[in-house]
Order: structure tokens, then sequence, then C-alpha cells
């Protein structure tokens, strides 16, 4: 609660490997894992190049010239240029802001919702609980794909729908992970202590369960962005995904699925800046899962 | 010690877990069956018996941090099962417990000053910040932590340390009865002695009470003053410290004496007697006294009848064949 002394403690949490400061486990991560940490490197260079894009890309992404249609790669233009002559490149770098709203914001939402609805299912237990899990295993029982695609398609379409779409989705699994540990978290001594000395049933909850649930959110987290940023992919390849000129990675793949034959590197830029953009946040969120999970254990 | 008043009094206390067999049966395990004591402001009483008797259930049941099945708790002559949510709340103030596990009863994700604090701020005892600070520095320096370590975390220390960080937290609010629940059993035997010398010194200036529960009669042997040998859920035998350690008048109490590790070796070796059998489950105790399927002394009726407590002086035993 003081925070005089905010620096020593984190860098005391980083040293032991179990309990301590968020910031302290994640040091420890990126000191154990060279893979991680280079997947971190790689996952902010992509997010700083692309919000700083107008400060040194000569191009702009949306104007087209109809000298340049489907030039291909070339020293002026790296992925050359689209069946508008617009630069590729450019847009990839543009795109990436979408892609990353894609993977931040529903996440977000669904981490949140499923956060909250799985410690209270797991804190409550009784009927809350059973009628929370069965509400997720009827989310679970659907291809998440094709829930989505009936949501987004039910909402009308558009960035917010896919948002929507999304969430809705994700939290099922992220409350059933958060249930399980609230109810390991319940049992423990530190939790009777507490209601030893008179906290409060939701304050217990607030105060020592969710702050527990971190690491586990931290890992649901990490894991959950490259599938937002997959799934919406393959709803845009569908026709139902975010609408021009919001042009995302996977609404570019679906635009020139047509040229495959003729002109392959237009689809293949951004399905392979999908596939760095995914792979880099699966191997960050397996190194945050495996320094977390020795805590986890116990 | 007469004259010093009733601080806590526990009437047939029973306490039924409900389990999960081998084959995912339901089970009862009865943890608790029929206990009661008292203890008078001042004064410690030791809860003694083999790990899984149900001594920490007894522990939970006398501050309420479980409902009992059967029984009551009376604490300043006010009935525990009486009382709402928060007026329990509100008497937790004077009623604390020390765990026995110091690396399991403290938040991993608390520093030392939220955790000793927050007996304080959940009774808002101080208007000020700075005031709990300054009363969460004296209860450190109390039980021996250095000033410094107020923002460390518990993964920081060790097991000893820890146990200090469990007490000053008890002892913030000034309780009246402490539950110390084996809180030397989990730590090296070298820190096990200054961590009993800090809890004596503890009572004696505060005034405290404790239910100091242990598994071993050695540790309590210096700082108890009445004992309640226990077994599978049920007392065997109370009185007052010396008396039982002079003259056990239960076969269990005799046994639990011998298990006490002696100054002389050759001592020891002779007299480590087994008992018979294996440690009877609290899912199906025995009939008639729990004992008798490994007791030393049994006779026919032992099986058929239970046996009642009965007072032999300042004693209460239970076993037919104490004269
Ligand atoms: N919450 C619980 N649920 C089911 N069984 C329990 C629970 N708590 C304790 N028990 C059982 O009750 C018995 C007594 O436990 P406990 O009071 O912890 O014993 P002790 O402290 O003497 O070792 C044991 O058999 C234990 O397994
Ligand atoms: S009642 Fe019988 S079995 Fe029980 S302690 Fe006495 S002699 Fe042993
Ligand atoms: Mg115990």
């Amino acid at each position: 609660m003081s925070d005089m002394n905010a620096e020593e403690t984190g860098s005391a949490g980083a040293g032991a490997g179990e309990g301590g400061t968020t910031a302290g486990l994640l040091a420890e991560m990126l000191r154990n894992s060279r893979l991680a940490a280079f997947s971190l490197a790689v996952i902010i260079f992509i997010i700083a190049a692309s919000f700083a894009a107008p400060l040194y890309m000569p191009y702009d992404p949306n104007k087209p010239s109809l000298s340049e249609r489907f030039a291909p790669p070339s020293a002026s233009h790296w992925a050359g240029c689209d069946d508008l002559g617009r630069d590729q490149f450019t847009r990839l770098v543009y795109g990436a802001r979408i892609s990353i709203m894609i993977g931040l914001v529903p996440t977000s939402l669904s981490i949140i919702l499923g956060t909250a609805l799985g410690l209270v299912s797991g804190f409550a237990g009784g009927r809350t609980d059973f009628f929370i899990m069965r509400l997720a295993d009827v989310v679970l029982a659907f291809p998440s794909l094709l829930l989505a695609m009936v949501v987004s398609y039910t909402l009308g379409g558009g960035v917010t729908s896919i948002f929507a779409a999304l969430a809705f989705v994700g939290w099922a699994a992220t409350a059933r992970v958060i249930r399980a540990q609230t109810m390991s978290l319940k049992e423990k001594e530190f939790v009777e202590s507490a209601r030893s000395v008179g906290v409060r049933e939701s304050v217990i909850m607030l105060r020592h369960i969710l702050p527990n649930c971190i690491p586990n959110i931290i890992v649901l987290f990490t894991l959950n962005i490259p599938e937002a940023i997959l799934n919406e992919s393959a709803l845009s390849f569908l026709g139902v995904g975010a609408s021009p000129p919001s042009a995302s990675w996977g609404l570019m793949v679906y635009r020139y699925k047509t040229y495959l034959m003729s002109y392959p590197w237009l689809a293949a830029a951004p399905g392979a800046a999908i596939l760095i953009f995914v792979l880099a946040f699966n191997f960050l969120g397996d190194g945050v899962r495996d320094t977390l999970d020795p805590y986890m254990k116990d | 010690m007469s004259a010093r008043p009733r601080l806590l009094e526990a009437d047939h206390l029973v306490m039924e877990f409900g389990a999960r067999g081998v084959m995912r049966e339901k089970q009862t395990v009865q943890a608790v069956s029929g206990v009661s004591f008292y203890i008078d402001e001042g004064e410690t009483l030791a809860l003694v018996g083999e790990s899984g008797c149900g001594k920490s259930t007894v522990g939970r049941l006398a501050l309420r941090l479980l409902e009992p099945t059967g029984g009551s708790v009376r604490f300043e002559g006010t009935d525990l099962g009486s009382l709402s949510p928060s007026e329990l709340r509100a008497i937790r103030r004077k009623m604390q417990i020390i765990f026995q596990d110091p690396y399991a009863s403290l938040d991993p994700r608390m520093k030392v000053y939220s955790i000793i604090a927050e007996p304080l701020v959940t009774h808002r005892v101080y208007g000020a910040k700075r005031e709990t600070e300054a009363r969460v520095r004296e209860l450190m320096s109390r039980v021996g932590l250095g000033p410094e370590q107020i923002d460390r975390y518990p993964h920081q220390f060790s097991g000893g340390q820890r146990q200090r960080i469990g007490i000053a937290r008890a002892l913030a609010l000034n309780p009246k009865l402490v539950v110390c629940d084996e809180p030397v059993s989990a730590l090296d035997v070298s820190i096990q002695a200054q961590i009993l010398n800090l809890l004596s010194d503890l009572q004696e200036e505060l005034g405290l009470t404790y239910l100091f529960i242990s598994h071993d009669l050695g540790v309590v042997r210096h700082i108890s003053d009445r004992i309640c040998v226990m077994f599978l859920g049920r007392l065997c035998e109370t009185g007052p410290t010396e008396d039982i350690f002079r003259t056990p008048l239960h076969p269990y109490t005799k046994f639990l004496l011998e298990a006490v590790p002696k100054p002389d070796p050759h001592l020891r070796k002779e007299k480590k007697a087994l008992l018979a059998g294996e440690m009877p489950s609290p899912v199906n105790p025995p009939p008639g006294c729990r004992f008798h399927t490994r007791c030393p002394e049994s006779g026919d009726i032992c099986a058929q009848v239970t046996p009642e407590m009965r007072s032999f002086g300042a004693r209460q035993a239970a076993c037919h064949f104490i004269r």
C-alpha cells in the first residue's frame, strides 16, 4: 500500500520466482526465455513502427496510382502494389494498427468479462456457479468461428460487431480458468486468515483472490490476442470482417485471394504478417506461462 | 486459578464434513464428535493429539471459522452461533489465530505492511494512515522484525520470520484469545524455541489467553497450564499439565508421553512402544471407545460402550478402566 519503495520491491520480487510483483515476474521471464524476450521485442517493434508510420512512410496507404497497378516487389515498393496501385508495404504497416486493435480490444473485453464471471462463479459456488458455468458450456459447445460469425452478422457487421462477437466467444474459456483458480485459492489459509480478522467476503474476493489470479490473467491475455487476430482474419476471409477502407491484414488476404495465381505476393505478404505477429504472441504467452507455472501450481 | 473469569466455553462440539471416497461415494468425516472444554482468561490450554485427530477443526470451531454440526461456543458469555455476520466480524477483534503453515497463511501478493495492517484497516482502528503505519512498525519491532522489512513480500522471509509476521498480524487488534494452531511444528527445531519464547513473553506482557494446539506433548509441557488430550475427534483426558505429566490416567495419554523424547537415549529406545494396528479413520470410527482397536488395556466393554468423561480430582478422563 505504501509506495515509497516500489523500485526496491520490484527488483526483489524478480529474484525469487514465486509471489511478488507482476513486474518482477515478467522481468524474470525475459531473463529465462530468449525466445519470449525476442518475441516481445518484435511485437513492440511492429506496434511502434505502425503507429509512427505517418512520420516516415513515403506513401499514402489509400492513394491509388493507376500506373503502378500490380507492380511487383522492387526497391521502391518492397511488397509490390495492389490492384489500385497502392503501396502494399505501406498498407501492411498501417494495417498493423487494425490488427493490434482487433487483438487488444475484444481480448480485453473478453478477459474482463470472463474474469468477473469466473471469479464470482468460483467464489460464490452453488446456483450462481451452476448457472454461469452452463452458460459457458453453451458458448464453448459451438465452434468459435461459427458463433462469432452468427453474432457479428446479427449485430450488423462492421468493426464494433466484430469486437463484440470475438469478446462473446472468448469470455467462456477465461471464466473457466479463473473459476478453477478461484476455487483453489479460496481454500488457502490466507483467505481463512482474512476471514478470521473480520474481512468481508466481497472484500476477500477483490483483495485476496483477484490479485492472485493476475498471473493467470496475463497468460490468458497473451494467448488470447493471437487467437482473436486469427479469428478476425478468418472472419474477414469469409467476408464478414472489418469493412474497407479500414483494411486489416485478414481483409487484405481475403481481397487478394483472387490474384493468388497471377500476383501471389499480394496475399502472401499480409499472410506472412499475420503469421509473424501471431507466432510472436504465442511464444510470448508460452514464456509467461512457463515462468508463472511453478507459482501457479502451489 | 479459579479467580480468573471464564473466557471461552465449548459445549459438545460436533463437526462432520461431507467428503467423497475412492469410488466417489458420499462419506461423512466425523472430525469432531462431542468435544467440551473451557478456557479461563490469561491461561494457556493445550490441545494435544496425533495429526488428523481434529485439533485444527476444534480451533476453527472455537473461533467460529467453521459452523459446527452440533454444539455451541460461548465467548465472554455470548453464544457465537447467535451472532449476525456483522456482529461476528466485530467480535473477531477479540479472538485471533496463528496458523500452522507460515507459507500458506500469508497472502503471497501482499507486502508485510499490508498483511499486518489489514486487521487495523478492516476495523478502522485509526483514522490516519500515519497512525496505522506507526502501529505496524511497533508490532514488527515487538515480534523481532526489522523496520526495513516493512515493504517486503512473504517469500523473501524464512519460515520463522514469516511466523513472526503472522504473530504480529494476530496481535494487531489486541485480542484476548489467540488460537495457536501448531505455530512451531513447521519450523526448524532451532527456531521453535525462539518462537515459543516470543509467544510466552507476549502472553505475559499482554495478558493473552492461548488455545495452544500441538501434536507433541513435549512442546506444550512448559507453556500450558492445562492440557486436553484428543484422539480421533474425542477428548481422552484433561487436567493440569503437571498432573498429566506425573500420572497420566488414560492409556492414550500414557502412549503419547512415552513418545516424548527423553534426555537419556537408552531410555528413549527402550520405551518406544508402538501401538498395535493402524490409525482408525474418522470416516468409520470404531464403535465404543474409539481407541479400543489400538489400546493395550482394552477389555470387552470397550468395543461396545463409549466411555464418558469422569472426574478424578482436578482431572477428567474417558476410559472404562480408570479407578
Ligand atoms: N474442510 C474439510 N473437509 C473435509 N474433511 C476435513 C476438512 N477439514 C478437516 N477434515 C478432516 O477432518 C479430520 C481432522 O482434521 P484436522 O482438524 O485438520 O486434524 P489435525 O489438526 O488434528 O491434524 C481429518 O481427517 C481431516 O481430513
Ligand atoms: S475405554 Fe477401553 S479401549 Fe478405551 S482407553 Fe480405556 S481401556 Fe482403552
Ligand atoms: Mg492441524
